[in-house]
Order: C-alpha cells, then structure tokens, then sequence
C-alpha cells in the first residue's frame, strides 16, 4: 500500500520541484532586472527574433482562426435566426480567448522551442561555462533578455492577430456567407468592449512570460548532450503549451 | 596564489574529491594529470567556482571561493582565463566577436581599440585574417587557439586548460603545447592544465600534480615524478591499467 502511495507521488513531487526551480530561475532573472549591466542591444535583437520572427506564422494563424470562427459561429446563429452576431461572436472569441492563445502557442513552438534549442546547446557544449567564468552572468545575458522579449511582443503579436482574425471573419462573413457588412461592423462595435481588448493583451504578457521562461528553464538546465537538447526541445514545446492552457483557464476566471 | 585545503565533493554517491590538498605554483605550468573521469575537470571547475565543494577551501589569492556570492565571485573570475576541452566558442559570433566578448564587457575600450587588441591576441596564438569567420567553419585546432585568444583578452594572471590536446592529432598537439609555452613565457601568467596525455604533460610542465581515487597521490617536478617508483604513477606513465 506505501508502495503505491510512493510510486503515485513521486511524479507530484517530481513536478513540484520542476516549478519550484522554474520560479526560481524567474526570482534569480528579476533581481537581475535593475542590475547594470543594461544590454539594450541584446533585448532588441530578441524582441525582433520573438516578434518580427514570429510575424509571419501569427499572421496566418490569426487570419484562418477568424474565418473558421465566422464559419461555425454562422453555423450555429444560422439555427435561431442569430446570423447578425457572427462579427461580435468572432470578435470576442478574438480578443477575449483566441488571439491571445492561439498566439500563445504557436510562438510557443516557434520562438520557445528555439530557445529550448539554443540554450541546450550552449550548455552542453559549455559555453554557459564559459560565459559564467568570463564574469558574465549568463541569467542576465541569455535569460532575461527572452523573457523581456516574450512579455513586450506577445501583447503585440496578439493585437495583429485579433485584427488578422476579425478581418479574415469579415472577409468570410460579408464575402462568403453574405452577412450585412453594417450589420458585421455595428455589432462588433457594440459588444466589445476595451476591457475585452486589454484583458486579452494582459493574458498575452502572461503567456509570453510562461513560454520564454519555460524554454529558457528547460535549455539552461539541459543534459545528456544532442538527446538532451532534443528531449530539453520537446519539454519545453509541451509545457509551455500545457502551462498557457492551464493559466488561460485560472485568467479568464479571475479578469473576465 | 591557488591553494586547495581538504576539498571533499561528490555526485549522488560518488565521491569525486576526497579530502583533496593541492598548491598550484605562481608563474609556472601546472600540470594535474589523472585516468579519464577521474574529477579533473571537476577538480578544474572547483578553481573558478563553476562548482562548489560539500567542504573544503578554494583559496584564491587568500580568498576562499567556496563561499563566496555571485557577485564577489565574479570580481574573482576576472584574474582567469579559461580554455575548455572544446573551446567553447559562442556560435551565434565570429571569431572576432568571441575574442573581443571579455573586452567589450568588461572595459570601456572603443571599438577601434578592440578590434586592435582581438588582431594582437590572435596573432599571438598564430591566427591572422580570421576574425570575421564563424566557429563552425575553423578545424579544432584553430578553434582551441581562438579559445586562448579569448582566454587571454584581459591578460589575465591565472589561465586553466581543460585537456587542451584532446582530439587533436599529434602536429596539432604539438603546436597546441608550444603555444602554451610560448604564451607562458611571454605573460609570466599561472597556468593550470588537466591533461591525461603524458607526452604532452612532459613536454610543458614545471609542475605535476597526480589525481588519483580522489585525492593528489604525488605533486613535483617532471623529472620527480619520473625517478618515482610508486606502482600506480609508474603504471599510469607507462599507460598500463592500474589496480588497486
């Protein structure tokens, strides 16, 4: 019966400990915040890594979850006579939940899993080693600069999204599904509201906290040479991925 | 100026270092010399504080390390340099950007000054009109001699060698070795260098220290540990197994 209890908790403590050194690594990178050194240069070139970088692929995430929300919401208003509420029904899921997540995730695989990747290389190859013997240390160099990065862009990211997302809804609503485009455009300006659109900002921070600090946390403590860094990769893809859904759910209650 | 009292240090439940003494002799080429996997590294890494003993004291200039603050420590690390086993060149610069890292975080020199001192170190260690290549593209001797340009940037007073020769063929080594010599000679710096190659260990050392079973066995000059008859440091010269 011990046995049983023992086998069961293990991996509870196993997590347990896993977040305790995640908040840690966070504590250690924030004491650094108001520490000179200020490496300006190298925040920017991480911003335009997680932000420019990620452009592309939010771009069209963003416009395909809009369409596809017009889609199925037309389908279901289309049943009570509701069609007029597909530009507000794909404007709230945009600002309030889907802009902010679906953005979450994909920089999660895109910019989180490179940083997984980066950091997992350098230290196995030593080269955190090196860094820390240089006197530079490299939690303020290497970490601190992504999750700057990831808190500063992901608000951003979402907000070109949730245009992307409403625009791609329109084209499909007025274009396809032939809604009144008046109609489309007043009931959106009618049923959202600024807090929508700042919460949803506000989540996006908080993601892009999770999914940096997540992929720098399974890089920096990367073992086991190339499998590591693999294995370190897909963690940090996973967790990262787990973690937004999880705070997205405990968000959405406290701001919503 | 590097003093090891009673250091103690273990992973899970191998013990690494035990009760380890060792003086490392100001101004010359220390050589600790010790089977693969034996706690050089470990022993190397403890010098700079990359680890921390479980007890003991790392003397640096009268300073024990082992205590000491990230902050302290760091003002420590700038009198060392370090070369590791694979140079550990940052990947994401170029040869002249790896070199110029210490200097540009470290001084308020101006870029032009830089880039002066990065083509002096560089061609101290034989390499000229290589500054703007990446790490991927040099072989791995090249690569070791960017690692001592960029270990020796700041002219720093004490300078370690993790297995400087490893994977290198026996030109290349030989090259590796000279340049050590000359790079001591021309900067009086404390060199300590882990090495399991005995060759190498004879051609360069004014100092050899033995790490065996977790401890400093023997420590003197080359031609001391030569003369000795200790069957495990004969036995390690001559490459042969060792067997308690």
């Amino acid at each position: 019966m011990t046995r049983f209890f023992e086998l069961a908790g293990r991996p509870i403590f196993v997590l347990c400990e896993e977040f305790g050194r995640i908040a840690l690594l966070l504590l250690t990178a924030v004491t650094w915040l108001f520490r000179k050194p200020f490496r300006w240069h190298v925040i920017l070139r991480q911003m335009e890594f997680v932000g420019v970088g990620s452009l592309t692929v939010v771009l069209i995430t963003g416009t395909f979850t809009g369409m596809v929300l017009a889609l199925q919401s037309y389908y279901g208003f289309n049943k009570f006579g509701g069609e007029s509420l597909v530009g507000a029904a794909v404007a709230l899921s945009m600002t309030r939940e889907l802009g902010p997540v679906i953005t979450a995730l994909m920089v999660a695989g895109r910019a989180g899993s490179a940083m997984a990747a980066e950091l997992g290389t350098m230290r196995v190859t030593e080269q955190i080693d090196a860094m820390a013997t240089m006197s530079v240390n490299p939690i303020q160099y290497l970490v601190l600069p992504r999750i700057i990065a990831g808190i500063l862009m992901l608000p951003l990211l979402t907000a070109i999204a949730n245009f992307v997302g409403i625009a791609g809804g329109y084209v499909v609503g007025v274009g396809f599904l032939r809604i009144n485009s008046g109609i489309f455009t007043t009931r959106i300006l009618e049923m959202v509201t600024l807090a929508d659109l700042f919460n949803g900002l506000i989540k996006a921070a908080v993601f892009g906290l999770i999914l940096t600090l997540v992929g720098c946390y399974k890089g920096y403590h990367t073992r086991g040479g190339a499998a590591g860094v693999g294995r370190a990769t897909t963690q940090a893809v996973v967790l990262a991925s787990v973690a937004i859904l999880i705070s997205d759910y405990f968000l959405t209650a406290i701001m919503f | 100026m590097i003093k090891l009292v009673q250091v103690c240090k273990a992973f899970n439940s191998q013990v690494i270092l035990d009760k380890l003494d060792l003086e490392i002799e100001t101004g010359k080429i220390n050589v600790i010399i010790g089977r693969s996997g034996g706690g050089k590294s470990v022993l190397l890494k403890h010098m700079i504080g990359l680890i921390k003993p479980d007890s003991g004291q790392i003397l640096i200039d009268g300073t024990d390390i082992s205590s000491l603050g990230e902050q302290k420590l760091n003002q420590v690390r700038k009198k060392f340099g370090m070369l590791f086993q694979d140079a550990a060149l940052f990947d994401s610069m170029t040869v002249g950007q790896n070199v110029a890292f210490p200097l540009k975080e470290h001084t308020r020199l101006p870029a032009k000054k830089i880039k002066a001192i990065v083509d002096e170190k560089l061609r101290q260690v034989g390499l000229t009109d290589v500054d703007h290549k990446m790490p991927s593209e040099l072989s791995g001797g090249m690569r070791k001699r960017v690692g001592l340009a960029r270990a020796i940037a700041l002219d720093p007073k004490i300078i370690l060698f993790d297995e400087p020769t490893t994977g290198l063929d026996p030109v290349m080594c030989n090259a590796i070795d000279q340049l050590i010599v000359d790079t001591q000679a021309a900067t009086g710096a404390t060199f300590v260098v882990i090495s399991h190659d005995i060759e190498s260990t004879f051609r360069i050392a004014h100092n050899i220290a033995m790490l065996y079973q977790g401890k400093i066995i023997v420590h003197g000059t080359p031609a001391h540990i030569q003369s000795l008859t200790d069957p495990v440091v004969s036995q390690f010269l001559r490459g042969q197994s060792l067997t308690s």
